[in-house]
């Protein structure tokens, strides 16, 4: 019997104005990405705060993609600025405490790039293929 | 700003002590939040005086912060005083305040700030056991300020965070009383506007060059300690694992969060029902992993209150004192924070206009997020 293939898990929070939306163009628009994504919608980037990023880290996710709107187009003017700032200080914490913060990746995706959003799932999909798994995928003590 | 000499005559506690009573009796301030000695002599608390004459047990010297006076002031000034009120701090709890405000948790309009050179301090059992055997620990200190090296008294040590301070002279206080690099049996230090000062009856008098010298070689000192400490803390933890044993005898009080003057929120995450779980889910969990921790979400506490304040954190230790387990956070905190803050290029306490970094933006920055 042979292994199964590593298949990445990816936690994504999108924003409801622009890559919900851009993911739902991706749908209707039957462009093809992997299925390694579990979405939850935001009303905003500016809404998330980082305890559900490292949640969803330390429990074992592979990976976790914030999309937003484009800077200077957010629905609620600054929510996205405040969101680049969040996660610029997550990802700081989380490498300076040995974790490797390329799991985190925060994309600007509006709600006509559906092409854009596929892309960026096929794209972080394969690069997490090459990392492996979250090495705190099933510790129990964390 | 106007900084002079006042003499002491033997007696700097007292002059001290003077000064201060002569705020309130002056009407400098409506009120002073001072500490002042228990009745039983082992410990000190804040106290809000508005009566000079219940100034009698004042100890603004004692080196212990039981509880951090940047707190105390945003209890008092919040939700708006007509009174202007004298507080008595150190620089810790200073660059607290100064947070504090720009979070809006304080009134710095309401508050006549009283600076004192920290000679550093103690962890209230430490000072507790001192005072019970009799030691006059500010006694000790100031007879250390003029060399401006203070070392505890034998066998007890300065709290962690006292050990690392590179910022022991408060910076935007209304009246400040400088100790380092004097003799304080003959005379202290004493910065003021030029209307309090003449208020105080203040007279000019040269500072010896000796102050700044003494001040600079401490920084430099305690920078060194500091830069050791912070390097140790990144040789420890370089992983998960090794933040995992650092935190390892955790047992999740919350105690940090509570003593911590930064960590402000009336409904912390960590108390509210977001973390109460369905009881089923505990069990889809343990299936899925085949065990899990409990209670859940240790790590994710520390974490988070990291992303929450780091940015903040002006390192004074009171989340070390406040730990059942002496776990060592506050070393964890100003390292991690000392490389947070930098992309903002943002140092807390440093001033009341810069904002703090997690409420505020800029357009063109972070493109590589």
């Amino acid at each position: 019997m042979t292994e199964e293939p590593f298949e990445p898990k990816i936690i994504a929070f999108l924003c409801n104005w622009c890559t919900y939306t851009g993911a739902d163009l991706a749908g209707t628009s039957r462009i093809q990405y992997p299925p390694n994504i579990r979405v939850i919608r935001l009303m905003c980037s500016g809404a998330l705060d980082p305890v559900y990023v490292s949640k969803a880290l330390l429990e074992g996710a592979d990976g976790v993609l914030i999309g937003g709107c484009h800077p200077g187009d957010c629905h609620y003017q600054s929510g996205n600025y405040k969101a680049r700032r969040r996660i610029a200080i997550l990802k700081s914490i989380l490498s300076q405490l040995g974790f490797d913060e390329e799991r985190i990746w925060l994309r600007w995706i509006s709600a006509s790039e559906g092409r854009l959003f596929a892309d960026t799932v096929t794209e972080m999909v394969a690069a997490l293929k090459e990392k492996g798994p979250n090495p705190l995928k099933g510790a129990w003590d964390i | 700003m106007i900084r002079t000499l006042i003499e002491t005559g033997g007696n700097a506690q007292q002059t001290i002590h003077g000064l201060l009573r002569r705020l309130l009796e002056e009407g400098i301030v409506d009120a002073l939040m001072v500490p002042q000695r228990v009745a039983s002599d082992d410990n000190v608390v804040q106290t809000l005086v508005r009566d000079p004459a219940k100034l009698a047990a004042m100890a603004p010297l004692a080196p212990v912060i039981p509880v951090t006076a940047a707190r105390l002031a945003s209890n008092l000034t919040m939700t708006g005083v007509q009174e202007r009120i004298g507080v008595v701090m150190r620089d810790c709890e200073i660059r607290a305040l100064v947070e504090l405000v720009k979070l809006q948790q304080a009134k710095r309009e309401n508050l006549f700030i009283v600076g004192i050179d920290c000679l550093g301090t103690y962890e209230v059992a430490d000072y507790a056991d001192l005072s019970r055997q009799g030691v006059d620990v500010v006694a000790e200190a100031l007879s250390q300020a003029a060399e401006g090296d203070p070392v505890p008294h034998a066998g007890a040590s300065f709290r962690a965070a006292c050990q690392m301070c590179e910022r022991f002279v408060p910076n935007l206080a209304d009246l400040h009383i400088g100790l380092f690099g004097m003799n304080p049996d003959e005379s202290i230090l004493v910065g003021a506007s030029e209307e309090v000062a003449e208020r105080l009856g203040l007279e000019v008098r040269p500072v010896p060059d000796k102050r700044e010298q003494v001040i600079a070689a401490l920084i430099e000192k305690r920078t060194e300690e500091r830069d050791d400490a912070f390097a140790e803390f990144h040789r420890k933890v370089n992983d998960i694992a090794g933040l995992q044993a650092y935190l390892s005898t955790c047992i999740r009080c919350h105690n940090c969060m509570v003593n911590c003057p930064i960590c402000y929120c009336k409904e912390c995450i960590f108390r509210t029902p977001v973390f109460d779980h369905e009881s089923e889910r505990y069990q889809m969990w343990a299936a899925r992993k085949g065990a899990i921790h409990l209670p859940t979400d240790t790590l994710l506490f520390h974490i988070t209150r990291l992303n929450h304040m780091v940015t903040s954190c002006v390192g004074c230790g009171m989340c070390d004192g406040a730990c059942p387990s002496n776990l060592p956070i506050a070393v964890m905190f100003r390292a991690i924070g000392q490389n947070v803050q930098a992309i903002f290029d943002y140092e807390p306490g440093r001033s009341l206009e810069e904002e703090v970094p997690v409420a505020t933006f800029r357009e063109d920055e972070l493109e590589g997020v």
